[in-house]
């Protein structure tokens, strides 16, 4: 069951009582995030029954062509500032032409999976928590609930879906306008031409990279998911409720996107 | 023969005892109506019937089966007896009126969508709200989606209805047509209901008995008839509050009669 009662604890004696207590709450919270995570993807299996469907495109719609404005920007500038930093590096080597590499290298690797993660946690992730915690608090979830509609079915799975589909994807975009925005600043501030900064950059990314990094995103994508049901779901009082499991949900998937980000380089790169 | 029971019931909620032991039965084929002021713990009472809170202490009954330690396969056969309105409607947003009144209907029964949508017209159409149907319940009025709620919450034709208050936030007219549908539907189809409200009118209308929660108990159950004569400090404070009665007057009559 996804409803639960408000838990009440008598007020801790010391720090200490409330500081162990903190970490236990946390990892109850984490425990059942993964409980529910894993009831999602029992639930996949259904995603193209009359029930289900129509919410998983319109999700998906949601997740991918919605956020697209903002990643245009985002990969575009972050590919011309990262061109623009290792250019003027390079230069003083005279090694400017190695810049395709840099930053093509960079972004599929790290920064492009990173950054869409971001703006995603950041919009998607921050409107589904609003989302299920409006309902939560509003009894709808209970509703749901009384009338044998299974919330994680209805909800988590469909947003699951959309996520881990349109991550890998958006990363892909981000890398892509990334390396042209870095071709772009490498053709205007340092005289590398569009062809020698592409059979550079071609040179030197390989499949793993590219593989890596899409499966970076997914598990993003699918981090994102699992915090921002989990924080919707346990909203409590109201409003104010709401707002901080938005507030968690931004804040604690950037921290584990940050960790996973490291952990999974950590396996792939050593 | 009793539907619903409460054995002992207690329940504590933010540190405070909220249900205090409370004992409850509802017959099969009645409408109960259940009074107290607000925050007496009626929505409480209601969610314990339905598994949305476990009780601390004590067993709730439904028919046979006892709510309060069922779960999986066996919880959801004892919820599909029911339906239920929620005091704030609790309305589906991104879903049209006539969605949200077909959704149990497409997502639990094999009708095809023309019939659900068919059959959620008729009872839209009952309620007085045909008009709003392809509406979205943010541009309803209160009372308006209080009505869907209630199309929803029958949709099923549950065995069980639970009402938590049905007429608030409606002028009189609607909420007599409120409480005209719940004893149309007791009597043609022997629906079994339990309803919170405030509105000692339409519960004294409606209701074969009524019932008085006070500080996590119930302190009077009676028909209503007997219930404007009862001599319960509280139940005659809700009579005086809602001019049914007079302060005193009970004695005047009282010195008549000897
Ligand atoms: N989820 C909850 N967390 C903490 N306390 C709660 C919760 N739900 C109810 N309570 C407390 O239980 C008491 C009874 O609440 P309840 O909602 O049953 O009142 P009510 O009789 O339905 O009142 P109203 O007529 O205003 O709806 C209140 O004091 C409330 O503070
Ligand atoms: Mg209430």
């Amino acid at each position: 069951m996804i409803t639960r009662e408000p838990d009440y604890f008598e007020p801790p004696l010391n720090p200490f009582g409330q500081f162990g207590r903190k970490i236990l709450l946390s990892c109850r919270g984490a425990g059942r995030a993964l409980l529910t995570l894993a009831e999602a993807i029992v639930f996949v299996r259904f995603m193209f029954s009359r029930r289900n469907r129509h919410e998983v495109v319109y999700q998906m719609f949601v997740t991918g062509i919605k956020s697209l404005g903002v990643i245009t920007v985002v990969g575009l500038f972050t590919g011309m500032i990262l061109a623009l930093q290792t250019g003027l590096e390079l230069r003083r080597f005279g090694q400017e032409v190695n810049i395709g590499t840099a930053v093509t290298v960079s972004l599929v690797r790290e920064m492009g999976p990173f950054m869409t993660a971001l703006i995603i946690a950041a919009s998607v992730g921050s409107a589904i928590a609003a989302q299920l915690g409006t309902m939560t608090v509003s009894d709808e979830i209970a509703a749901l609930e009384v009338m044998s509609i299974n919330p994680v079915r209805m909800l988590v799975m469909p947003r699951l879906v959309a996520l881990a589909v349109m991550m890998p994807i958006l990363a892909v975009y981000t890398n892509v306008l990334g390396s042209t925005g870095g071709a772009l600043v490498g053709w205007t501030q340092l005289g590398v031409s569009l062809r020698a900064y592409y059979d550079n950059a071609i040179q030197y990314v390989t499949n793993k990279d590219l593989y890596v990094g899409l499966f970076k995103s997914v598990v993003f994508g699918i981090i994102i998911n699992t915090v921002a049901c989990h924080q919707g779901f346990s909203a409590t009082e109201g409003a104010v409720g709401v707002g901080q499991a938005t507030r968690r949900t931004v804040i604690i998937s950037f921290l584990t996107i940050l960790v996973c980000g490291y952990i999974i380089t950590r396996l792939f790169y050593s | 023969m009793s539907l619903i029971r409460f054995e002992r019931v207690s329940k504590r909620l933010g540190g405070r005892t909220v249900l205090d032991g409370l004992d409850l039965t509802v017959q099969k084929g009645e409408t109960f109506a259940l009074l107290g002021s607000s925050g007496s713990g009626k929505s409480v009472t209601l969610k314990h019937i339905i598994r949305l809170m476990t009780p601390d202490e004590g067993r709730v009954w439904v028919g046979g089966d006892c709510v309060s330690e069922a779960r999986g396969r066996e919880l959801e056969r004892i919820r599909r007896r029911f339906g239920v309105l929620f005091q704030n409607a609790a309305l589906l947003q991104w879903l049209t009126v006539e969605q949200n009144v077909a959704l149990p209907l497409l997502e639990k029964t094999p009708l095809s969508e023309a019939e659900a949508f068919a059959r959620a017209r008729e009872r839209l159409a009952a309620l007085g709200l045909e008009d709003a149907r392809n509406k979205y319940p943010a541009d309803l009025s209160g009372g308006m989606q209080k009505r869907v709620g209630l199309a929803r919450a029958i949709i099923m034709d549950p065995e069980i209805i639970l009402y938590d208050e049905p007429t608030s936030g409606l002028d009189p007219v609607t909420s007599r047509t409120i409480d005209r549908l719940i004893e149309d539907l007791r009597q043609r189809l022997g629906v079994t209901s339990v309803v919170v409200t405030h509105d000692l009118h339409s519960a004294l209308a409606i209701a074969t008995r009524i019932g008085v929660i006070h500080q996590g108990r119930i302190v009077e159950i009676a028909a209503p008839r007997d219930f404007i004569r009862s001599r319960n400090e509280i139940v005659r404070d809700f009579l005086e509050a809602q001019y049914i009665t007079r302060r005193g007057a009970w004695e005047e009559s009282d010195r008549h009669e000897t």
